[in-house]
């Protein structure tokens, strides 16, 4: 019996279909083409971490490719202060300067998207999806099309050079975005409720603080993690607004890294300080990846 | 019972080109518990959220006694409503979304949490109340629903379709416990649903609708027996049509001679309508009317279920012991047993 119920156990290997030709071919191509898209991703970043491991001054164009000889991080505590080669511009004092604005503005927009994203989706009124549209018009107005303007408009208000004025600029340039993610969220939560808090006796305020507010925890992930590695990445408004500044921001700081001397390039402390510079986002993406992939999708798939 | 509590009066709301309530008045009579039913598209919801507040008529007048709501928002009017997919905050515990509407009410904290826990126990899920709505059945959090939408002792309270998302045998325990509760607080209540049984088991009186206007409204009783028109004939319970011929006020039909109600129709061919229970049958071989064709035992009752020479199908509602003869393939003749009845241009 036992012999019997053995021999007939399906094989799983004798049961899978053979592939033709064609499929084999397309099975090859999907592959190679993953592996060349994974190599055009990862080489960056490979070259980044192995020059940053090989000193200040052992890095050359001919041996950028090459793995350290030995490890050797000085050029770690260098980036990070200036040291005596970039004196003037501390990484580390750059980044915590750039945090400060980044969160703020980050808070900011997230804050107001989700206000504006509220009534967008709950407390529509005449004329609501007409203005919802004009504000969808700002995320495809690119930045360098302002520009000019832009700064006209800091100068004149004599708020340039200032790091408030790159908050200002990331808030309102972060509006619509944070706005149609927070509306498509809002949009997914029943109108039901809304309504239940209605014949409570609660406010449309208070509905908004009270009920969706807390459950807008999805949203406000995908729009931080949006805004934060937006206003970190910046290098626009950081040297336009505030007259490229070295000092102000990490894209600017790091610039001066590759610029800044007149008569060496330093290839090692600039694969040092750019990633270094690229840490605070890759962290960001490593614990909220997943609630950004889920608070993406929030609104557009059916719970 | 005078019915002048709530009054609505004239409600007319159209969404785009398509009209969702035509012309409808109600009167509710405190501590009454009404009914509208109808199908699907009728405007039972629409007139609901009308009087809920949570939109606006374009005509029309709501009071309730001598207070005008027509214009008040729904978070003034004091209304508590129960919507068909529980609608319960996910981020508030059990007793949390019970004392709510407490709380929008400015009441102190201990009294609301002790209201919450009189309501919580009313509804038997005082022992739930620390837990969050995602932790519960259907069932129970339609009872959280209902114990929110009383925690604040409404003016009137609103149910629309509460029972439709739950199955049959919850279903049926929750309507007895929202008449039980309805009866023992005495709260004025609108309930809507589509489902007849709901309905009629419940209601002190049901309003039927169709086509954004209100057909009928009489207590569950008058409705069955004594529809108005041919649409709460044919949708309240299950009705017969058959062939017939009218003459004056008079109908002939299965070899009787029965009077008609409704008097608008022309004379010649009509159809009848005829409740199966008045159905009767008897077996025969030489004048037979019809032939069974199956017999649905329906415990004390069985519904036998004939098909006339013309294709026509009759259904005679018959006490079981009674309807054992009634085996299919064998051919009955039909008696009518009723005197009036309704009829329509066929």
């Amino acid at each position: 019996m036992t012999a019997e119920l053995l021999e007939k156990k399906p094989n799983p290997i004798a049961n899978k279909r053979k592939r033709s030709g064609k499929e084999q071919f397309w099975l090859i191509f999907r592959y190679t083409s993953l592996t060349f898209i994974w190599f055009l991703i990862v080489m960056p970043i490979y070259v980044l971490v192995v020059n940053s491991l090989k000193g200040v001054k052992d890095v050359y164009l001919v041996n950028a490719f090459d793995l350290p000889k030995s490890l050797d991080f000085s050029a770690w505590p260098i980036s990070w202060s200036g040291g005596d080669y970039f004196s003037a511009f501390s990484l580390g004092e750059s980044m915590t300067r750039t945090l400060f604005f980044v969160v703020q503005s980050s808070l900011i927009s997230a804050i107001i998207g989700s206000i504006n994203g509220y009534v967008f989706a709950k407390w529509k009124f005449p004329g609501s999806n007409i203005v919802f549209t004009l504000f969808l018009f700002g995320m495809f107005i690119p930045y360098q099309a302002v520009m000019i303007p832009l700064v006209q408009l800091v100068t004149n208000m004599g708020v340039n050079k200032s790091i408030y004025v790159l908050v200002m600029a990331h808030v309102i340039y972060g509006i619509p975005i944070c706005t149609l993610i927070f509306r498509n969220y809002y949009a997914s939560i029943p109108d039901e409720l809304i309504e239940a808090g209605l014949v409570d006796k609660a406010s449309r305020i208070r509905i908004y603080r009270s009920i969706i507010l807390p459950l807008s925890l999805p949203a406000f992930v995908v729009v931080l993690i949006w805004q934060f590695t937006s206003a970190w990445n910046d290098f626009l408004f950081a040297i336009f607004l505030t007259g490229g500044s070295p000092k102000l921001s990490v894209a600017t700081t790091t610039l001066n890294f590759i610029t800044g001397s007149s008569n060496q390039v330093f290839y090692g402390l600039n694969m040092t300080a750019s990633l270094i510079v690229s840490l605070p986002t890759l962290v960001v993406y490593i614990f909220l990846g997943r609630y950004f992939l889920r608070g993406l999708l929030s609104g557009s798939l059916k719970g | 019972m005078s019915q002048n509590y709530l009054k609505v009066k004239g409600l007319s709301k159209k969404f785009g080109n398509v009209v969702a309530l035509n012309n409808f008045s109600l009167e509710v009579a405190r501590g009454e518990l009404v009914t509208l039913l109808g199908p699907s598209g009728c405007g039972k919801t629409t007139a609901l959220r009308l009087v809920a507040g949570l939109e606006r008529q374009d005509s029309g007048t709501i009071f309730l006694e001598s207070r005008d709501l027509t214009l008040i928002p729904a978070h003034h009017r004091n209304m508590g409503m129960v919507f068909q997919a529980y609608s319960l905050f996910p981020n508030l515990t059990v007793a949390e979304n019970v004392a709510f509407g407490l709380q929008m009410r400015k009441v102190d904290r201990s009294a609301r949490i002790k209201k919450a826990h009189e309501l919580l126990d009313l509804v038997g899920l005082d022992s739930q109340s620390a837990r969050f709505p995602h932790q519960l059945s259907g069932g129970q959090q339609q009872r959280v629903a209902l114990a929110r939408a009383l925690a604040f002792e409404p003016e009137i309270l609103l149910l629309d379709e509460p029972l439709s998302a739950l199955d049959a045998q919850v279903r049926s325990n929750l309507r007895e416990e929202i008449r039980r509760l309805q009866l023992s607080l005495g709260t004025t209540t609108l309930f809507v649903t589509h489902d007849q049984e709901e309905a009629m088991s419940i209601s002190d009186r049901v309003g039927v609708m169709n086509e954004g206007r209100l057909e009928q409204i009489d207590t569950p009783d008058d409705l069955y027996n004594h529809p108005k028109n041919v649409f709460i004939a044919n949708f309240v319970g299950l009705m017969n049509q058959v062939s017939g011929t009218k003459t004056g006020k008079s109908v002939s039909v299965f070899g009787a001679n029965l009077k008609v109600k409704n008097e608008v129709v022309t004379d010649g061919r009509v159809l009848v309508y005829i409740r199966p229970e008045f159905v009767e049958l008897e077996c025969t071989e030489s004048d037979a009317d019809a032939k069974v064709i199956s017999r649905l035992f329906l415990g004390s009752v069985s519904q036998v279920i004939c098909q006339l020479n013309d294709g026509t199908i009759v259904h005679s509602l018959l006490s079981s012991r009674m309807s054992a003869e009634f085996a299919p393939g064998i051919r009955v003749k039909i008696r009518v047993n009723e005197d009036e009845v309704l009829v329509s241009n066929g």
